[in-house]
């Protein structure tokens, strides 16, 4: 037993069972919350610095051997989504303790949040599909009740949508499970990758890409792909701006780990096709959600529908398979879940000080908030790709690995993408940050200072990106480099095999 | 027996779209509570149906014998089943107070979240 790898699950859930212990008391509550969310910080680094030194950790549960028990796995692809989610679980709770209304903190906010952050730790360390199964749950059980926490009725709305077909694509899941199970035998992912590596016949091929795709509809409903991402910008900007901060930086990164964990340890074998069908997607996921985007007017469906688009960059890399590529991915989804959650957070404080997300109904933030205006371009930069932020290296590294592996169609898509993200950053700079405010807006004088400090935290973290560049690519590189490598990760789950 | 548990299965996915496709919420959650006895089923049968042979060791013997009935799908059913028990009693509870809420359980009605703010 390694302490390491199951102290991002324990934390969490001891926090969020101390929060329950002190559900009448707001203050005991909040600062649980904020001890666990530092804790799991540190807990995070502590993973990272051991798997990237010491290779890919194990840890068998209940020292049950490895086909048999449930085993976590940490490579170095999980052990940086790890510190993603401590990162980003600590800034939205930080920013939840002046952002979230007394009334969903009296009804089990903290604690909803922490049992979230709970199951999505569980998924990034899972090494058994149907354990994935569980935590996805444990996640999305989290993510129903603060989704619809408040009642108001465009959230009812929006969470019934997103309800009924994050259940679905479950539902889809646990069938897919089942048939891999009565094809293999087994749902330890090491132990199916080891099974199919060994299949000769055509029949028995077709079948294990037939369940692939099967997965890739599982999973893609809930990344958000083209085209089943309808219910992420019909429900993502009901929920106060803390908790579509929260699903927009985790949620669907989720979705795109167990796509990218499945399709480069266990279905790895009808790479050509696969490979191309998740191009394709990718390209149509990239576009259909920028041009929802750019027709928007409301501040988070804007973003929203730009989460869509950015999975599809994240599965572009996938897509073409290569180390690079999967690197870039890896250190795309980092970069690009800080960068969008940021942005969720600058949208709840432009809400706070005009009482809309409207962005007509907004106006002359660059004149009155100049350090909130800066922490906007920031991420927004970003986002779109401007050098030195983090998005221009993401953006280069699966632009070169896309040019390497003449994908020239996809390489344009991304790049006019880009573009378009540039263009839908700058509408929601001109509307909200530098055009006056409209006679019809309305100024609320509230104090913003004690708002600032996560978005000061994640616009660094945007920064340091781009500008330690070098070792933080280097990083994912090493991250890519070890998915393209199921041998070593068959090798760590089940030592005694070989 | 697996014919029989193939063509309930089919009758039970097919069921459940029809409902999903329907525009009553309680009727999509009737699909949902379908589906996942759909897919319940299916593990159940795609885990080999073996009559009558318990995985217990028998007394005096060292090893199985040859058939017995495969244990873990069984066990992924009952988590799967308290899982979904659990998610259609919150499901339920989500549509009852959407209902009070909006006043209509015709999804058609409800584009508050679609619509422009």
């Amino acid at each position: 037993m390694s302490l390491v790898l199951v102290l991002p699950i324990i934390i969490p859930m001891l926090s969020g069972v101390l929060t329950l212990l002190a559900f009448r008391s707001r203050i005991a509550q909040r600062a649980v919350s904020m001890a666990g969310s530092v804790a799991l910080a540190l807990a995070a680094v502590l993973l990272l610095a051991e798997v990237a030194e010491a290779g890919i950790r194990v840890d068998r549960i209940g020292n049950w051997p490895a086909p048999y028990g449930i085993t976590l796995v940490a490579d170095l692809f999980s052990a940086v989504m790890i510190v993603l989610t401590a990162l980003i679980g600590a800034a939205v709770a930080f920013y939840s303790l002046v952002s979230i209304d007394q009334r969903r903190e009296t009804f089990g906010y903290h604690p909803l949040f922490q049992f979230l952050i709970m199951g999505v730790c569980g998924a990034f360390l899972t090494g058994d599909l149907f354990n994935l199964y569980v935590w996805f749950e444990v996640m999305l059980m989290s993510s129903f009740v603060l989704m619809a926490l408040g009642a108001e009725r465009r959230q009812m709305e929006g969470a019934i949508k997103y309800v009924t077909l994050n259940l679905l694509s479950s539902a889809l899941f646990l069938a897919a499970l089942g048939l891999l199970y009565g094809t293999a035998g087994t749902l330890n992912m090491a132990d199916l990758a080891r099974k199919f590596a060994t299949l000769t016949t055509p029949e028995s091929q077709g079948l294990v890409t037939t369940l692939g795709m099967l997965f890739l509809v599982a999973f893609g409903i809930k990344a958000g792909l083209f085209p089943m991402f309808f219910w992420l910008p019909a429900s993502y900007h009901t929920p106060p701006a803390a908790v579509s901060a929260v699903f927009s930086g985790l949620l669907t990164k989720v979705g795109v780990y167990a796509l990218i964990r499945v399709f480069t340890l266990i279905f790895i074998h009808d790479a050509a096709l696969v490979q191309t069908v998740l191009l394709v997607i990718a390209g149509l996921t990239m576009v259909t959600g920028v041009l929802g985007a750019v027709a928007q007017y409301d501040f988070r469906r804007l973003l929203s529908f730009h989460i869509v688009s950015q999975i599809g960059y994240a599965l572009m890399g996938l897509g073409i398979g290569s180390a690079l590529a999967l690197g870039g991915a890896v250190y795309f989804i980092f970069h690009v879940s800080v960068s969008k959650a940021a942005l969720f957070l600058v949208s709840g404080l432009t809400q706070r000080l005009h009482g809309t997300y409207d962005l007509k109904q907004l106006g002359g933030l660059y004149r009155s908030q100049p350090v909130l205006a800066l922490l906007f371009l920031v991420p927004a930069l970003s986002l779109a790709g401007l050098p030195p932020l983090s998005g221009f290296f993401a953006k280069l590294s699966l632009v070169r690995a896309g040019l390497e592996a003449g994908q020239y169609l996809s390489v344009a898509v991304a790049l006019g993408v880009s573009l378009l993200t540039l263009f839908s950053m700058i509408k929601i700079w001109v509307e909200a940050f530098w055009k006056p405010l409209p006679e019809t807006g309305v100024t609320v004088a509230v104090p913003i200072r004690e708002w600032l400090p996560p978005l000061v935290l994640l616009a660094a973290v945007a920064i340091g990106l781009g500008l330690g560049a070098g070792p933080a690519f280097a990083l994912a590189s090493r991250a890519g480099a070890q998915l393209l490598d199921p041998a070593a990760y068959i090798a760590a789950v089940l030592p005694e095999v070989r | 027996m697996e014919i029989i548990l193939a063509f309930v299965i089919g009758g039970l996915y097919a069921a459940a779209v029809y409902m999903l496709l329907r525009r009553s919420l309680v009727k999509i959650l009737i699909g949902l509570a379908l589906l996942s006895h759909a897919a319940n089923l299916l593990i159940f049968t795609v885990g080999r149906l073996t009559r009558g042979r318990p995985p217990i060791i028998s007394p005096g013997a060292e090893d199985l014998a040859v058939p017995y009935a495969d244990p873990l799908p069984q066990a992924l059913i009952l988590t799967s089943i308290v899982i979904s028990f659990g998610v259609m009693a919150f499901a339920l509870a989500l549509a009852y107070r959407t209902y009070r809420t909006t006043q209509t359980d015709d999804l058609d009605a409800m584009r508050g979240s679609d619509s422009q703010a």
